[in-house]
Order: C-alpha cells, then structure tokens, then sequence
C-alpha cells in the first residue's frame, strides 16, 4: 500500500472506535431502511437523512479528535454560550407548534436546548473534576445549581422532553461522581412532594400528556391517540412482523410521526419481536461499549463524561421505546440514530465523538 | 495525602455505580422486551385485529329535532322512526332502473316513489343515501334485509321522519321541511353552520320550521367510529352526544284554528286571530292548504307540479302573503286619522247625496248605497260604511297625512312577525307612486284610497293586527307565532316578548269615539248586524268589501249574480269583548261577496268559540280532511 495512504487512512482512524463504530453504523442502518418505509418509499428522506449521518459522522470524527483535557477546557465557555441563546430564545425565539425552542440567525435556526444536551454533562463534569478528591456536599448543591437553570429555561419553552433528558444527563453525572445515596433518597422524596407544585406549573398539554399516560383511552383523538395507534402497530407486528413496507398502521396514515419519534413503531410492525429484539441487541452493544469506555477512561472528567453520554444514549433509547410501547408518557425523544432529523443525530454522534475521544487518547493522557 | 485516599475511594464508588448502571441497563431493557413480548406475543390476536379493522371514522350524530305544540300541548310536528330503504346512487352496480326493477319484486315501488326518487337524485350529489321508499312495513324489511346481498348501494336504515300530524290545517303555521338543497347548502356556509348539519338532511323550508331552524335542529354530536373494510361499525371510540333541538310552544289554538278554518266552508281565503294584549296569534288561517307531510320524503314532481300551478295557490300562506284591498275595513283607521289630525270632529256632518265630486271636476266617485246616506257623522259614516264621508276625508287629510299617520297601524310594511316571507302591502305615498309606476300623485288617487280600495293593499295579517290596535288603545305589539321556546340544554322556557313595541299617542276619547261606532256595526242598523244577532257579548266590527279589480263587468252590483271568480272579495276585522277585548281579528273571504254576509258569520263563530267554548262543528271533524273538494 503506498505509504502516504496508510498514513492518511491511519490519520483518519485512528481516533476512531471501531467496535463503537460498527454497532453505531449498524443502528444507522437499520435506520435508513426504516425510514424508506415510513416515508413511503420515498427516497428524498433517505438521501437527506444519508446527508445528515455523514455532517454527524464528521462532527464524531471532528470530536474523536479532540483531546479530553482540551473538552475539559471548552466546557464551561460552551455552557455560557449555550445558557445565553436559551436566554436569548426566551427573549427572542421563533414559536413553533406553541413553543419557543428555536433561535433565528438568519440561513438558519438553531436550538440552543441541543447545545445544552452535550454541554451540561461536560460543565458538570469538568467541575467535580475541579474537586477531585475533596468532593463534599455544597460541590453538589453548586453542580445541581448548573443543572437546574438550563433545565427550567428548556421547561418553560416548553419542552419537557428536551428538559428530562437534560436533568437525566446531568443527574448521571452526579450519581457516578458519588452523590450520597441519602441525598437522592431525600431528593426523590422531595420531588415526590412537590409533584402537585410542578403539576400546577405545567402547560394543559403537558398534563394531557401525563393523564394520558395512565390512560391513554381517555383521549382516543387528541394526546391519547398517538399510543393508541403506535400500541396497534406494534401488537400487530408479532413475533416476526408484517415484513418490510407492509406494515399497515404506517402506510394507512394511522401512526403520527412516523418518521421521527414514532419510527419505532414502524420498525416495530414490520419486523416483530424478533426485529426489536436485534435492535435492542445493538442499542446494547452501543452501550455496553460505552461503560467499556468509560471503565478504562483515566481522567475523573473523562470516567464522568463517558458514563454521562452512554447513560443518556440509554435513557433515549429507553424512552423512547417505552413511550411507543406506551408504558411511558409521549414525551417527544426521538429514537437515537434511527429516527429521521439531523439535530439529533449530530448531537448523538458528537457524544459518540467524544466517547472515541476519551478511548483513544487515554494512553496519551497515562503517558 | 488525604485526597490521593478520596480520589481513590471516589474511583471505587465510581466503578460500584457504573457497576449498578451496568445491571440497570438491561434490566430496563428486559422491561422493554417484557413489554412488546406482551404487546407482540400475548396480545397480538387482538393488536392484529385491530390493526386489520383500522378504520376510524368521524360519524356525526345528527340532533333530534325540536318538537312543535300548540298552546294547550297539541302537537303540531314530531318525530317517528321507520324503516327507509336507501340507494346510494354512486355505489348501485349496474344500470339504476335495473336495480330497481329488481327491487320492486321485493319492496312495493310505486312510480310515484320512482318520480321523487328521480327528483332527489337531481338535487343531490350522487354519493348521497337518498330514500326510495319510506316506512317499510316489517315483512318487507324482513324481505329485503333477506335479499340484501344482491343489492350494494341499497341499505335498510332506521330513521326520524318529521310528521305533521294535524296536516294541512296548521301547514302554513309550522310550515314544513325538507332536504338540504345547494341553496340552502349556501346559505348555510355563510352563516357558519355547515359544521352543525353534517349529518343533517332536512332543513325548515317554511314558516315556524324554517323561522326557528336555528333552535329546532339542535347540536350535532360526534361518534368516532371504527369501521372495518367492508364499512361496517365495529365499536365507538368516542361518543359526544348531540343536543336536541329546542321545542317550540306556538300561541296557537288548534281546536280555534279548526273552527275557523271549518267555518269557511269551501270558502278559500284567510283568517288571522290575535290576542290584542300581547300580539300572540291565536289562529292563522290560509284556505286552500296542503299536506305538508307530502315534502318531508321530498314530493314527487307531479304532485308538486299540481300544487305549485294551481290555480287557488294552496302552497301560499295567504295571512301573510296574501296582498288585497281592504276596502271598507279600512274606514275605521282613516276615521282615527281624522279624528287625531283635526280634520273631522265626531260632531260635524256632510249631506251625502251617494257619490263624492272632488271640487272642480265632473268625475262622481260613487258610494255603494244609490241615493246615499243623507245627512252623515262619523258614526254613522262607519256604523253604514258611508263612502262618501270617506272620500271627502282623504281628500281633506290629504295623501301625505293618511301615508305618515295610517302607517302607524303598520300598513304597508311587514308587521315583523316569526314567519318567513310576511308581504309588505301598500300604503301608497307619493314616493311609493312614482317609484312604482313613475308617475305623480294625483288628486284623485287619494279619493280611492279613504276607502281602501284604488292602490291601497294588506296582507290579512296587517289588517288583524290594526284592528289588535285599535282594541288596545292604539298600542302596538310585535304578532307572534312563538309563544316561547322550551330550551333543550338548561330546560328553561324563553318566552316571545309581549312587550309593547310604541303606542299610537292621540287623544284618548278618539279611541273611544271609533270604537262606539265599531259595535254599533253588530248592532241593528250597522252593516255586520245580522251576524252579530243573538251574541251574548258585545263585539265591535267592520265589514269591507274588496272589487277584484278590472275583472268586475260594469253594472252588476249584486256579488252573486256574477261568476265566482270575479265576485268581490269579502272582508270582515272584529275584536271582542268590546270594552275589554281579548281577541281581535281579520277575515277575508275570496271571492265571498259581501263582508257582512259571508265574512262576518265566519268571525261570529271563531268569536263563540272563543269566547263562549261553542262548537260549531264537532271537534272530531278531522283537520286533514279535504275541504276544498267541493270546488
């Protein structure tokens, strides 16, 4: 092989995780094909979704690149920012479908909630990282503090799905930089507590969302048929599906969003139990090489960090499959790399980015 | 050294809780696989069919229309449930008349339904369900549902059908429904209602029904349905009730109603009762009427054709669209005129010698009496229906006057009652003339006019409620058909105001002064006398006759020596009590002669009945029955 190849394709992999990699691409996949069903064999989804994964796979390869301790750096300047624009969203954002989640800078709209997705995990962990070794409890009360701002701006978007995510995230944070369990215990119960005060914060739709949760019969046509009709289509999927594109809730209009946050149910028609087993076989793999990860991370930034995104990428996954299942609440989380939409998945990847990152350059940092 | 020990006990506590996240994971995820094991595995017998049976479909409910009574409870129109057999002509295979040979060996078409089917067909969209044939008798629902398979498009439905029971009798009344038309289709997206009548065919095309439609026809409900593939109902998703339409309680006396409408006889012409107290009607009659039961299935064209072309315009409610002279009816309000604008005193007299010359000219407007009435006062000029104290009145008072005055007692202008299509009549004026014919007012048109006769036209609706008028004082109400709605949601009854709606404001002895000569018409001497003879109250009247114009030969004074189409029509207004009325009232006979011989008697017997309960004929005598066949 001539040399100056090697040496380019040596520059270009060798920050990359290739297991990760592998069970990542298979994910994706699996996503294209689903896509091409629930868009109806419409292939313009598929190019433009095939366009999105390569601008996420370049931002993966942008972040794998990036040495930790340099993240370390970036984190907190990258809250700032992202706690101006949600600011700046509360102030000036566009609304869309009754809330205010996006800014305007002209060619484009961003969302500074996605930001915070990664940048919460990363400020939280470079601040116990900070106090490494004489953690005590108000390190945990300033650490829920920078949690707990971004997350109330997100809610008062609204978007609670963006926001529990986020709270997610940065609770796992907490948890594996070893907050005690009687805290969360209190905490839990606290929250159990104040349930009616949140209760009486949330907008009707969120309540609707909540109420029919429980029951998802008592609205058939507003908030409660999106389970309903994901729950036909995913019963009548069996154990081996109804086969690719012939899935009928889909085709026949019946499953709401079925691109984007219900693309499971899709999936989950036309390939049965047998599919969704061999999806969550991958979703494992993604992860279980995540906590691989995070084991042999050297750095207590890097251990917190990479625990933080594979148990965020979980809880996605998680909720997601739950809520078109309907045992969880439609909470609006895509399925992370299957379903269509670039945000997502740029900030999917750029996790998965970093997670290569902290693999790859951890004999640097032992060095 | 103590925080190289906290970072490694950090570290520890770092590997137990990625550790215990480790477990958590496929944990959670063994929940999921538990989840869609059931929803795939257990359940999917019933994932599936659902799935295959996903049909939702939004099916309206359409609301139970209101019902109508009349004042004492009697039903006017309701609602019953029969079987109809429908076509849906988009869905039929084949050729329709085929179909429908084929459907009559099993079901009676008659080709009177063939007619109306036809007809609906041109006023519907073709992928309406529109009826063949209504009411099915049990054996022949047994027989088609047997045959049903051979028939697609073609359904058993159970249905509300409006019915009136009394018929034509209180037709021009309730008025009648039928199915939505583009018209009303249109008329219906302007008003935002087309929301409301999904699901709704039929719609008020005439008096109550189509004046009240808003409250008759209710809140259309929702039901979401799934249907399977073939289109059959396989459960309700979700059900909002619809809310029926309001009951209406009309001011109407139905057992009044039938006296008046029996006293005519073969008589066509119309009668309007009126509580002069609150304007509420009491009876409205309109002679010849019509089935109205015959539109609700749609009517077929022949039928139609022979109602809507006939000669005697059975399909007009004459009480309200009816326009013909007053004739001498009108004398009383020209009296009032008089009085209250100075021109005459009760006291002053004119030496009648039977015709009226207008000064300077040669041309005698004659009275009906030859020789005349000699020596006349205003009493007198009414008591005998004196013509010419009457033509020399409207000259005095001038066209101007009478126009601003009389319109007072509401001429020439719709009274505002609840029933759609009230004519507006003339009171003619001077605008009105050259408007009309584009020419000026002459001198000589006023003459006429003190008579009620030349321009001067009123709907037997106008006439009653000026004579309410005159039985309350000059106080003006708003007729009213409506005597209060029954709300359906909060079952509270709105009532029709019965407020006054202004008052006539002139002296008060000038009431008094007309009203004297009003009973002295029944008395002996007076012009009604021979109708009024023998009744236990007091009534007050005027008799009037109106000249069917240009079709009377010259000469024949005598109304029943001439042909019955060109013999005068005859006019009767009454109230009674007179000193404290509680009824006052019009009538017109077409083509009846005389007011005092063929009108009057007719009022006499509407008055005994209401007020004495006398029945001239037995209340049995059914309403529907055709009177008219003597014609």
């Amino acid at each position: 092989m001539n040399p100056a190849i090697r040496r380019l394709s040596r520059y270009l992999t060798q920050h990359i995780d290739g297991l990760l990699l592998a069970a990542l691409a298979a994910l994706l996949l699996a996503g294209l094909f689903i896509l091409y069903s629930a868009a109806n064999a419409n292939m313009d989804r598929v190019t433009n979704q095939l366009i999105n994964m390569l601008v996420a796979m370049a931002v993966m390869w942008v972040f794998a690149n990036i040495p930790p301790h340099y993240l370390a750096r970036l984190a907190p300047p990258a809250y700032l920012i992202g706690l101006v624009l949600l600011i700046a969203v509360a102030q000036f954002g566009s609304v869309s479908n009754g809330a205010r989640r996006w800014l305007d800078v002209g060619f484009t709209r961003i969302q500074p909630s996605e930001l915070m997705k990664i940048a919460v995990p990363l400020i939280l962990a470079w601040y116990f990282s900070r106090h490494e070794g004489a953690l005590r409890l108000h390190h945990y009360v300033v650490a829920a503090i920078l949690l707990v701002v971004p997350v109330v701006l997100i809610v008062h978007q609204p978007d609670l799905g963006t926001a529990l995510l986020i709270v997610a995230s940065g609770f796992f944070v907490l948890f594996l930089a070893g907050l005690s369990w009687r805290v969360m215990i209190t905490l839990a119960l606290v929250g159990l507590g104040s349930l009616p005060l949140v209760w009486s914060m949330m907008h009707d739709y969120q309540r609707d969302r909540i109420l029919t949760l429980f029951d998802p019969a008592r609205d058939p046509l507003g908030a409660g048929y999106h389970t309903i009709q994901s729950m036909i289509a995913v019963g009548s999927g069996g154990l081996m599906g109804k086969g690719w594109l012939n899935g009928t809730q889909a085709h026949l209009d019946f499953l709401p969003e079925r691109s984007t946050d219900f693309i499971f149910a899709v999936f989950s028609e036309e390939f049965g139990l047998i599919g969704n087993t061999v999806l969550m076989v991958l979703f494992l793999l993604v992860i279980a090489r995540g906590f691989v990860i995070t084991m042999h991370a050297t750095t207590l930034f890097s251990r917190l960090v990479a625990g933080a995104i594979t148990l965020t990428f979980f809880t996605y996954a998680f909720v997601n499959m739950g809520m078109v299942s309907g045992i969880l609440p439609v909470v609006g989380v895509p399925l992370p790399l299957v379903s269509y939409g670039g945000t997502s998945l740029v900030t999917i990847l750029l996790g998965f980015g970093i997670l290569m990152s902290i693999e790859t350059h951890k004999k640097l940092a032992e060095s | 050294m103590v925080e190289l020990r906290d970072a490694k006990r950090e570290r520890r506590r770092f590997l137990l809780r990625l550790a215990l996240a480790a477990v958590c994971v496929p944990l959670l995820f063994g929940v999921l696989f538990a989840r869609f094991f059931y929803l795939q595995i257990v359940k999917h017998d019933l994932y599936h069919t659902l799935a295959e049976n996903n049909r939702i479909s939004v099916v309206p409910v359409p609301p139970t229309r209101g019902m109508i009574y009349d004042r004492n409870g009697v039903v006017l129109a309701n609602n019953y449930s029969a079987y109809t057999l429908e076509i849906t002509p988009s869905k039929v295979h084949g050729a329709l008349s085929q179909v429908l040979d084929q459907l009559s060996k099993i079901v009676e078409i008659t080709p009177k339904d063939r007619r109306r089917f036809r007809r609906l067909m041109e006023d519907s969209r073709n992928f309406e369900s529109l009826p063949i044939r209504v009411q099915l008798s049990d054996e022949e629902v047994a027989r088609f549902a047997a045959n049903a398979y051979r028939f697609p498009g073609v359904a058993l439905n159970a249905r509300l059908f409006r019915n009136y029971p009394l018929g034509k009798l209180m037709a021009d009344v309730v008025g009648y429904i039928g199915r939505i038309n583009e018209h009303d289709l249109q008329r219906l997206d302007k008003s935002g209602q087309t929301a409301n009548y999904r699901g709704t065919e039929y719609i008020g095309k005439t008096g109550v029904e189509a004046e009240y439609e808003k409250q008759l026809h209710g809140t259309t409900g929702v039901e979401e349905v799934e249907v399977d593939a073939v289109g059959r109902e396989v459960r309700v998703v979700s059900h909002t009730p619809a809310i029926s339409g309001d009951n209406l309680v009309l001011s109407l006396d139905t057992r009044l109603q039938e006296v008046a409408w029996n006293a005519f006889g073969d008589y066509h012409g119309a009668l309007v009762a009126i509580d002069p107290r609150s304007g509420a009607v009491l009876a409205m009659v309109s002679k010849p009427s019509y089935d109205p039961n015959l539109f609700v299935e749609g009517i077929d064209p022949q039928t139609w054709k022979e109602l809507n072309t006939s000669p005697d315009h059975p399909l007009t409610n004459r009480a309200i669209r009816g326009q013909y002279p007053p004739g001498s009816t009108f004398k009383p309000f020209m009296a009032v005129a008089g009085l209250a604008l100075g021109a005459r005193t009760p006291l002053q007299t004119i030496d009648d010698p039977g015709y009226y010359r207008l000064p300077g000219h040669t041309h005698r407007y004659r009275d009906w009496k030859h020789g005349g009435h000699g020596i006349v006062n205003l009493h007198k000029a009414i008591v005998q229906s004196c013509d010419t104290y009457f033509y020399s009145l409207a000259h005095d008072l001038g066209i101007d006057n009478i126009h601003s005055f009389i319109s007072q007692f509401g001429f020439g202008k719709p009274t505002g009652i609840d029933l759609p299509g009230e004519a507006d009549g003339v009171l003619p004026s001077r605008a009105w003339k050259r408007k009309r014919f584009g020419q000026q007012w002459y001198e000589g048109d006023t003459v006429s006019v003190g008579i009620g006769q030349g321009y001067d036209l009123v709907t037997p609706l106008q006439l009653a409620n000026a004579t309410a008028i005159i039985a309350d004082n000059g106080t003006v109400y708003r007729p009213h058909v409506v005597s209060y709605i029954e709300d359906s949601r909060s079952h509270k009854n709105i009532g029709t105001s019965t407020e006054p709606v202004r008052h006539i404001q002139i002296k008060p002895g000038i009431w008094a002064v007309v009203r004297q000569a009003m009973v002295d018409v029944t008395h002996p001497g007076g012009t009604a006398a021979r109708a009024a003879k023998g009744a236990p109250y007091a009534f007050a009247g005027k008799t009037g006759t109106a000249q069917v114009v240009a079709l009377r030969p010259e000469g024949h004074r005598d109304g029943h020596k001439v042909d019955a189409r060109h013999r005068d029509h005859a006019l009767f207004i009454a109230y009674a009590p007179a000193d404290n009325p509680t009824i006052a009232l019009a009538v017109l006979v077409e083509h009846g002669g005389e007011g005092g011989s063929t009108a009057a008697p007719i009022a006499r017997k509407v008055l005994d009945y209401y007020l004495l309960g006398k029945k001239p004929t037995p209340l049995e005598a059914t309403a529907a029955d055709d009177h008219e066949s003597g014609d």
